[in-house]
């Protein structure tokens, strides 16, 4: 591992983040005060990393997708059913081993269901994940038939509100897969084989790059975060509402991604970068949660965050930039 | 037959099948009552889905379009009911401010090379939160011109009813076609959806006909909230969330190829009736509840893209096994 450069802290991403942790703190004088109360940790930057776990989750699992120029977005539907399987589960007396792995065995087929039409029909990814966005919701109400099902299940509420020294249990879950994932890419092949297939298909084809084996496991593994992000979710409410869980979720995934970096033309992801576009846009929510404004500024705020990006992503305006500035960019180099 | 009308009689001969099963088990559903209905429920969805035609044609996509259809309701309700405008002039800003809308949309799809369903995706954002900060109640509209067009229609024989907006969807689909099959702003769309680096170099103005495929969409969008605010007599800023869902579905259902440079308008319209029926037909039964809409409509969208995938790649065997190396 190389040593931490200046480089690496300076990352656009974390000094955007202290701009917005900052801008909450103007606004709200209290958002830095964290308290330690009945156990755990209290305090605006708890809830930040609390609320945003579930679209972290569902990041993590969007990211590599993203790498190889798809996108996944049935991801707030497959957390719909994922939360009616588990809230089913727990009416039922189930065990949360029973309802944790039914639930991620439901996230498993959708992936698959999503993964095979990809990579074995070529749909583009786009349309092919459509399908389950539409008709996920529709499942999802067949098993909660239609009603929102309130368990009490101690075991599977703690996953939505308990906390691990101190802290909330979301962002563990959260913490632990992201490090789990990011070792799994880049402490094996995979990560090098998901960027050959986001860079140049055919060409990765042409190396003997299973391409088609690893675009179906990376809709699984999206499939199998979202059931997760799912039962996190109807834990957080003790209640499975097919109509509202993770709507309109998948966007603020792919947001997430987008602003942790991972190019949308593919061929260079970072799943911790993506975690932290996740924890940004959740300090934009909450800022804008204490400072009083109207929720709705929220929808403008994002919007105007996908458009600032893009022009920063846009190879127009870095020639315009780079042209202006190009001495200083050949020095750097 | 041309075989490039192939996939156009799938669709129309699987809707009159369906319709057909529908009246073997329902035999009121075969009247002019239903048939009016289709057309006045389901007009807002019919107007949007001619400009998704569009832009899927050009191998674009534009989610922003249900956003659109709810900010464009409620601009109406605002300017009509709290500032006292003549509803007529409302709908001449509110359709300019739509098209000024796809405009911009279309100018940072061609300027900044970005992936058109980002970009829709901001506009979305955008529309629903301006639609959000300008009410978040439905706004009631209580006007002579409201009230006078809600009531005009054309009675059919057998009791239906032809209604105003029904008749509008109809004028949409036309004029639609006319533009999309018969100008030069229609080939435009075809060839950039066939392949935009090859549709500039033989001269087709990109930026302009990108431009001009948004903002027609954003103007259809528009139009379309318009006719949500006349069917339901006022505006609400969360008015048709997810229809841009519902738009592509008939889109592609109609058989408009969703990688572009393929498709018809008429198809379209196809596509929409197909939906009506469905919803029609589980409103019949009565037992089935509304989720099965979803769960239908999902499967109906992946049965016509798997049709897609086995016709054109049927058609393109012949080169591909050309290509292959020895």
């Amino acid at each position: 591992m190389r040593r931490l450069s200046l480089s690496d802290i300076a990352k656009p991403q974390l000094l955007a983040l202290a701009f917005i942790l900052v801008l909450n703190w103007m606004v709200f004088p209290g958002f830095f005060n964290v308290t330690w109360q009945d156990g755990r940790l209290f305090g605006s930057l708890i809830d930040v990393i609390n609320r945003g776990a579930p679209v972290a989750i569902l990041a993590i699992g969007m990211t590599a997708i993203i790498a190889t120029r798809g996108v996944d977005l049935s991801v707030g539907a497959v957390m719909a059913v994922a939360g009616a399987v588990a809230a089913t589960s727990a009416v039922a007396g189930q065990p949360l081993i029973v309802t944790l792995a039914g639930a991620l065995l439901v996230g498993l087929a959708c992936g698959l269901w999503n993964g095979s039409l990809v990579a074995f029909l070529g749909i583009q990814p786009f349309v092919a994940t459509l399908v389950l966005m539409v008709a996920g919701r529709g499942v999802a109400q067949l098993i909660t038939e239609g009603s929102i099902v309130t368990f009490s299940d101690p075991a599977l509420i703690f996953v939505g509100t308990g906390s691990v020294l101190g802290l909330p249990m979301p962002a563990v879950i959260a913490l632990i897969l992201m490090i789990a994932a990011h070792l799994v890419m880049r402490r094996t092949a995979i990560g090098l084989f998901v960027e050959a297939i986001g860079t140049n298909l055919s060409a990765a084809n042409y190396t003997g790059l299973r391409a088609r084996t690893v675009i179906l496991g990376l809709y699984a593994f999206g499939g199998c975060c979202a059931a997760l992000a799912g039962v996190i979710a109807a834990a957080d409410i003790r209640g499975a509402d097919a109509n509202n869980a993770g709507l309109w979720l998948e966007l603020d995934a792919i947001l997430a991604v987008v602003i942790g970096g991972t190019s949308l033309l593919g061929g260079r992801f970072s799943i911790p970068m993506s975690v932290l576009g996740a924890v940004i846009i959740q300090a934009m929510n909450t800022g804008i949660l204490v400072s009083g404004l109207p929720p709705e500024f929220n929808l403008i705020v994002k919007a105007s965050v996908i458009i600032l990006i893009l022009v920063m992503q846009s190879d127009r305006v870095a020639e315009v930039v780079s042209r202006r500035f190009g001495r200083m960019t050949t020095r750097g180099k | 037959m041309n075989p490039r009308y192939r996939p156009l009689a799938a669709t129309t001969i699987i809707f009159v099948i369906a319709y057909a099963i529908c009246i073997s088990q329902y035999p009121s559903m075969w009247s002019t009552r239903v048939l009016g209905n289709f057309l006045t429920d389901n007009a807002f969805l019919g107007i949007a889905a001619v400009g998704a035609t569009f832009v899927i044609i050009s191998g674009g996509i534009d989610l922003s379009v249900g956003a659109v259809v709810g900010l464009a309701g409620v601009l109406v309700a605002v300017l009509v009911s709290q500032l006292g405008v003549h509803p007529v002039a409302a709908f001449v800003i509110v359709l300019a401010i739509s098209a000024a809308f796809g405009a911009s949309m279309g100018a940072a799809i061609h300027f900044l090379r970005v992936p058109p369903f980002i970009v829709t995706l901001a506009g979305m954002f955008m529309a629903r939160g301006l639609a959000s900060i300008l009410t978040q109640d439905s706004i009631p509209i209580d006007h002579d011109v409201y009230r006078a067009i809600s009531g005009l229609y054309y009675r059919l024989p057998g009791g239906g009813r032809l209604s105003a907006i029904g008749l509008l969807m109809l004028f949409v689909f036309l004029v639609g076609g006319i533009i999309a099959h018969k100008t030069r702003f229609g080939s435009y769309v075809y060839a950039l959806g066939g392949n935009p680096t090859s549709a500039a170099l033989m001269g087709v103005p990109v930026a302009r006909t990108t431009i001009g495929i948004y903002a027609l969409a954003s103007f259809l969008g528009g139009l379309a909230g318009i006719v949500y605010s006349l069917y339901t007599s006022s505006g609400y800023p969360l008015a048709a969330v997810g229809m841009e869902l519902d738009a592509i579905a008939a889109v592609v259902i109609g058989g408009t190829l969703l990688t572009g440079g393929y498709g018809f308008i008429f198809g379209t319209l196809i596509g929409v009736m197909l939906q009506g029926l469905v919803q029609t037909y589980i409103v019949f039964d009565g037992t089935l509840s509304s989720w099965w809409t979803k769960i239908a409509i999902g499967l109906l969208l992946f049965m016509f893209i798997l049709l897609q995938k086995l016709v054109f790649s049927a058609q393109g065997r012949g080169p591909r096994l050309k290509r292959a190396p020895a």
